[in-house]
């Protein structure tokens, strides 16, 4: 490490000479730093700041030097800088310009005291309220602008359309069918080990109808497209976001609604049912397979005992929560890219909440089905 | 003023860079001296970026050789290229600021990545950044996205000189800046380079910046740099160099700087 020095010696009765040496530069700082405050600073004498023997000069040191005269100026000593060589003016002029700066404060997490913390309660329990207050009015503004088109159907954009259901539904196809497949196989295998205890095997497969039919085709498939493309749509109109694309599209006179998020919606309200059909059919078929692997149950019986299991309603119970559970994943995922602001580092942190948000919701609504359908007693 | 030794700091021979079938330098040849701005000029999609971006080690070239205080940029170990990479500062044309953190937070990254310093001086060191590119006080508080373009280019040459490098890298330092604030961001330049000893290598449209602070200007022709002060340059044929320095813009930037250098007490 490069040598630098740092003195105070007392040269003749009230007068001091501050000797200051050596490289003083950001990578030794530290070692100024620690020099300087462990000099006994004087009081209401006069300081010579000798600067003859610094032999190189960057800011970091230039910094030190200035703070140095200054807290020696605010003692009440008469400070005088001597022996500064010619070069290191500019720089020491340039520091001075900037002024005796005060150092920002980092941001504290303010939850650390217990106000902070009690505060911090409110103000997410506040958060709650305005935020789906904000989420009423989005889904205001888009059953509006779903009306609209609804009057005027040839604007429906059938290309953007064409396009979402693409990509949310037939690329899902192969993810959705997987994970159903094997949601049905672990039902099967945990179901049979648990009822051939009353040696009721059997009764596996009213489990599986009842269970993937009604309630596990249909929340998989959302929470699977809550994380696949709710989270898409929120960083694709995100990003368009960041760019001011959304701009740009008001500008031209097109409704970013109408543009972005009506094709979204649709697109999404029509594939989930088709996967959530998709899903149950693999399902049933994993559970068929295990069935016949684990219990002996042979296809026929268990398409046979499927038939006497279910009840009309079973089936249709599934299927109805579909479009509204793409409905919520549509809206939500749509509404938090509009909440990004115009940095990179919103995109991540929305895509993230608008995915537990989505799944949460769904949950909260199928719910909210069981309680609705349990009241009408199907 | 630092006295301006001949030897050149940014060594350029030989580099070829080509994007699949395009070529965008063909040979080129570059020396940048120390203590000196150059400013790198040409048209959009001529590589003036792309050449900045090879040089600092962003970009790797078909072919050539990059030196940079005398050493080999392109074979070099890790370690080498650290050591290396605390002597230079680069500001990208957007700042390129680290949006989670505030601005001191930012000037702190390097510092911190390369020293181990008490909190407290750092906060002091990165203050004193704040102040040395003009940001007022509470700048270093906010986030970048709290700030205007040009308090964002502030910002991020405040970082680039966090750890007073030999030289920095602007890319496009006054697009999108308003006049005032462009000739400030100059001034600022001019300043620091007086007071720092700092090598400049300018990308730039801005013909004023060119006039008002360049020593030197590159511009970038035929997929080479033809180097040169703007005397020389004003004086040279190519075409391309000729409407450049003679159009309009060229014309009225000159009278401009011809103006301000007759003011008296400038």
């Amino acid at each position: 490490m490069a040598s630098v020095a740092a003195t105070l010696v007392e040269s003749e009765p009230g007068s001091f000479v501050f000797a200051a040496a050596g490289e003083w530069l950001v990578a030794t700082a530290a070692e100024v730093d620690r020099r300087l405050r462990g000099l006994q600073m004087p009081s209401d004498k006069r300081v010579t700041l000798d600067l003859a023997g610094i032999d190189r000069l960057d800011t970091a040191g230039a910094w030190l030097l200035l703070r140095t005269e200054h807290d020696l100026a605010a003692r009440g000593n008469t400070v005088e800088i001597c022996n500064l060589r010619s070069n290191f003016a500019p720089l020491l002029d340039q520091v001075r310009a900037g002024g005796m700066v005060v150092p920002a404060r980092h941001p504290r997490p303010a939850h650390h005291t217990i106000v902070g913390f009690l505060a911090r309660i409110g103000e997410i329990s506040l958060g709650i309220f305005a935020r789906a207050y904000s989420i009423l009015g989005f889904f205001g503004a888009v059953c509006e602008s779903a009306g609209a088109l609804l009057l005027r159907p040839r604007r429906l954009r059938i290309t953007a359309l064409v396009a979402q259901i693409e990509q949310t539904g037939v690329n899902a196809v192969p993810i959705v069918g997987l994970l159903s497949f094997l949601i049905g196989v672990v039902i099967a295998y945990q179901g049979a080990d648990q009822l051939r205890r009353f040696g009721a095997e059997i009764y596996t497969v009213n489990l599986l109808g009842v269970g993937i039919l009604r309630e596990l085709g249909v929340l998989m498939t959302a929470v699977i497209i809550a994380g696949r493309s709710g989270s898409a749509f929120t960083a694709q109109i995100g990003t368009m976001r960041v760019n001011e694309e959304i701009d740009a599209l008001s500008t031209i006179g097109l409704d970013p609604l109408e543009v972005l998020v009506l094709p979204r919606l649709f697109g999404l309200v029509l594939t989930l049912p088709m996967l959530t059909l998709w899903a149950d059919v693999v399902g049933l078929l994993g559970g068929c397979l295990m069935s016949w692997a684990s219990l002996g149950i042979t296809p026929p019986q268990f398409i046979r005992q499927l038939q006497d299991s279910l009840y009309p309603w079973t089936f249709w119970i599934g299927l109805i929560k579909a479009p509204s559970f793409a409905f919520i994943i549509a809206l939500i995922g749509c509404y938090e890219g509009f909440q990004v602001a115009r940095s990179a580092e919103s995109v991540g942190r929305l895509t993230t909440l608008s995915v537990v948000e989505a799944i949460f919701l769904v949950i909260v609504a199928d719910a909210g089905f069981s309680i609705f359908f349990s009241l009408l007693q199907i | 003023m630092p006295d301006r030794s001949e030897e050149p700091i940014i060594c350029v021979r030989g580099l070829v860079n080509r994007f699949g079938a395009e070529t965008v330098h063909d040979g080129l040849d570059l020396d940048v001296l120390r203590g000196e701005v150059i400013g790198i000029v040409g048209g959009s999609g001529s590589g003036k970026s792309v050449l900045l971006r090879t040089i600092v080690g962003l970009n790797r070239p078909v072919e050539g050789k990059v030196e940079v205080f005398g050493r080999d940029v392109l074979r070099m170990s890790d370690r080498q290229r650290r050591q290396l990479e605390n002597r230079w500062g680069v500001l990208f044309q957007d700042g390129a600021l680290f949006s989670s953190l505030t601005v001191a937070q930012n000037i702190e990254v390097p510092i911190t990545e390369y020293y181990d310093m008490p909190l407290r001086l750092m906060d002091e060191i990165s203050a004193v950044k704040v102040g040395l590119v003009g940001l007022p006080e509470e700048a270093g508080e906010k986030y970048p996205s709290q700030l205007s373009g040009g308090m964002r280019k502030r910002a991020g040459l405040a970082r680039a000189l966090a750890l007073d490098p030999e030289i920095v890298f602007l890319d496009e330092p006054t697009a999108g800046l308003d006049p005032i604030a462009a000739g400030a961001f100059d001034e600022l330049i001019r300043d620091l380079k007086t007071s720092l000893g700092l090598t400049v290598f300018m990308v730039t449209h801005d013909l004023d910046s060119l006039f008002a602070i360049c020593d030197r200007v590159a511009v970038l022709v035929d997929k080479k740099v033809r180097v040169g002060t703007l005397e020389q340059l004003l004086r040279d044929n190519h075409p391309w160099i000729h409407s450049y320095f003679h159009g309009p813009r060229g014309r009225a930037a000159r009278a401009s700087e011809a103006a301000t250098l007759m003011t008296p007490g400038h």
